[in-house]
């Protein structure tokens, strides 16, 4: 068989899978179901919830991803291989058992107290079942995916060009800021994409750590699932689409802003 | 003035040690080798981005040997250049100017004024990608002198250049290192741009820096020039 033609069979078979699945939403839904889903105030809850909690923990992401990848991509120090170890957790570890985990290290007893009444007396706020908890749960797992992301792409970035920063007067900082940060704007926005996309299909550690609670802790990947345990399973289809909307939505704005910043 | 005194420096199983080398105020100095011998780790000793594990680095008699790279002074040309690709040619002028808190004034001034003696005003508004060898190699040399230094280190500047440009270059380096007094350290494997340039010339051989006649240059051994160059340096 031809080479190309061996290509186009197997990466298109893939294609068309995923084409196939939106297109079987797409002919089971209506728009009346659509509309019907839309207009629950529970969903409408959801979608608002959905939107703030996945750009707040790509954007926690991206500030702990930035210096984290950085120093990994450059600095070779003992144990280093640790940090990675530690940080292939989040990304081999099943989302579920993350959630508990996370539910454990807030009510396990320390010092006669728990890490819950301690952020309790220390900020005023609960966190399990809580909408925090929502983004802790999304960035403790997103957060992974977007420190390898900033890896690759400090890994990609010369080091010299850095070097000579520093003769030129920069401090370390400086060259990092000036010159580094300005290379890896595509890394940026790649691993805010990621983060972003990664927190929108969470839903294993939400569930656990932050509950289904309508109008409070309902987010759109949880709203599939409630949708479905009640039966309505033409709502779920709807927000199911929705969310395809929405992550399509946001990578293109996201893949647009950076065709333009490479103009 | 630029002295090395029984400097040792290691690069992961690397090791130059008992390192000597004294170029005078105002000199050009030329220092040759085979690749391999560690003429670009001298060079980012002086400048401080490789750490001395015993001896001396002296500038204009003051011991740097612990100093951050940025507070030396010292301009830096590297082999692979390492222009900053995000930046245009007019921002790496501006960039250490800008690191000082420099007026308006004076970077426009130092600006005009270095773009006119490197023959870049042309190419100020543009990136870098899309630069010939030459042009880059001036804007190289221009982010170095920008922040008027006193000692400049060249590494196989002219290296990758085409027979004219590397004559045009070998001219605006004597001119410039004449007319702003810098003591300079340049590390080639062209016999014609030592020939060409040099004040003081200096051959590292088995790992080791020694002072030779100008004279000498026509007897050095064949394997301390390698004319194109552009290979890897340690």
């Amino acid at each position: 068989m031809p080479f190309f033609t061996t290509l186009a069979i197997l990466g298109g078979g893939y294609l068309l899978l995923i084409v196939a699945l939106l297109v079987a939403d797409v002919a089971y839904t209506t728009p009346g179901d659509f509309r019907h889903a839309l207009a629950k105030p529970e969903i409408q809850s959801a979608i608002r919830l959905t939107l703030m909690t996945c750009t707040v923990s790509a954007l926690m992401s991206l500030w702990v991803a930035t210096p984290l990848g950085y120093s990994l991509s450059r600095f070779h120090f003992r144990g280093r291989w640790v940090i990675d170890l530690i940080l292939d957790v989040p990304v081999v570890l099943p989302p579920l058992v993350f959630g508990l985990s996370l539910l454990i290290l807030f009510h396990i007893p320390i010092a006669g107290t728990n890490l819950e009444s301690l952020v309790q007396t220390g900020l005023g706020y609960r966190v399990t079942y809580q909408p925090i908890a929502v983004v802790l749960a999304q960035f403790s797992v997103a957060c992974a995916f977007a420190v390898q992301t900033m890896r690759v792409a400090f890994d990609q970035i010369d080091p010299r060009a850095e070097m000579v920063a520093l003769t030129l007067g920069c401090r370390r900082s400086q060259a990092f800021l000036r010159v580094v940060l300005p290379q890896a704007w595509r890394g940026v926005i790649t691993a805010f994409t990621v983060a972003w996309a990664r927190s929108l299909g969470e839903f294993g550690p939400i569930l656990v750590f932050a509950g289904t609670t309508r109008m409070k802790t309902e987010v759109l990947s949880t709203s599939v699932y409630l949708e479905l345990s009640v039966g309505d399973l033409e709502a779920a289809v709807a927000v199911s689409l929705l969310m395809v909307l929405a992550a399509m939505l946001v990578l293109g704005i996201v893949r647009l802003l950076g065709v333009e910043r490479t103009r | 003035m630029i002295a090395l005194r029984d400097v040792s420096i290691r690069s992961g199983s690397f090791v130059l040690s008992g390192i000597h080398l004294n170029v005078p105020t105002g000199q050009y100095a030329v220092l040759m080798g085979a690749t391999g011998q560690g003429k670009t780790t001298i060079l980012e000793a002086v400048c401080g981005l490789r750490s001395v594990i015993a001896g001396q680095v002296l500038i204009d008699h003051v011991d740097m040997t612990r100093w951050k790279p940025a507070n030396r002074g010292i301009g830096y040309v590297p082999q692979d250049l390492a222009l900053f690709p995000t930046m245009t040619v007019r921002e790496h002028l501006e960039f250490a100017l800008r690191l000082r808190r420099a007026s308006r004034a004076v970077l426009h001034e130092r600006v005009e004024e270095l773009s006119h003696v490197l023959g870049i005003e042309a190419l100020l508004p543009r990136g870098v990608q899309h630069l010939s060898g030459g042009e880059a190699q001036r804007v190289a040399l221009g982010r170095a002198l920008a922040f008027d230094p006193h000692v400049l280190l060249l590494d196989e500047p002219l290296a990758a250049l085409d027979e004219t440009t590397r004559h045009r270059l070998c001219d605006l380096l004597r001119s410039l290192q004449r007319s702003r007094g810098l003591t300079t350290l340049h590390v080639t494997h062209s016999r014609h741009e030592a020939q060409w340039l040099a004040d003081c010339l200096f051959v590292m051989e088995n790992r080791a820096v020694s002072e030779r006649a100008l004279t000498e240059l026509a007897s050095l051994a064949p394997q301390t020039e390698s004319p194109g160059g552009g290979a890897a340096q340690r």
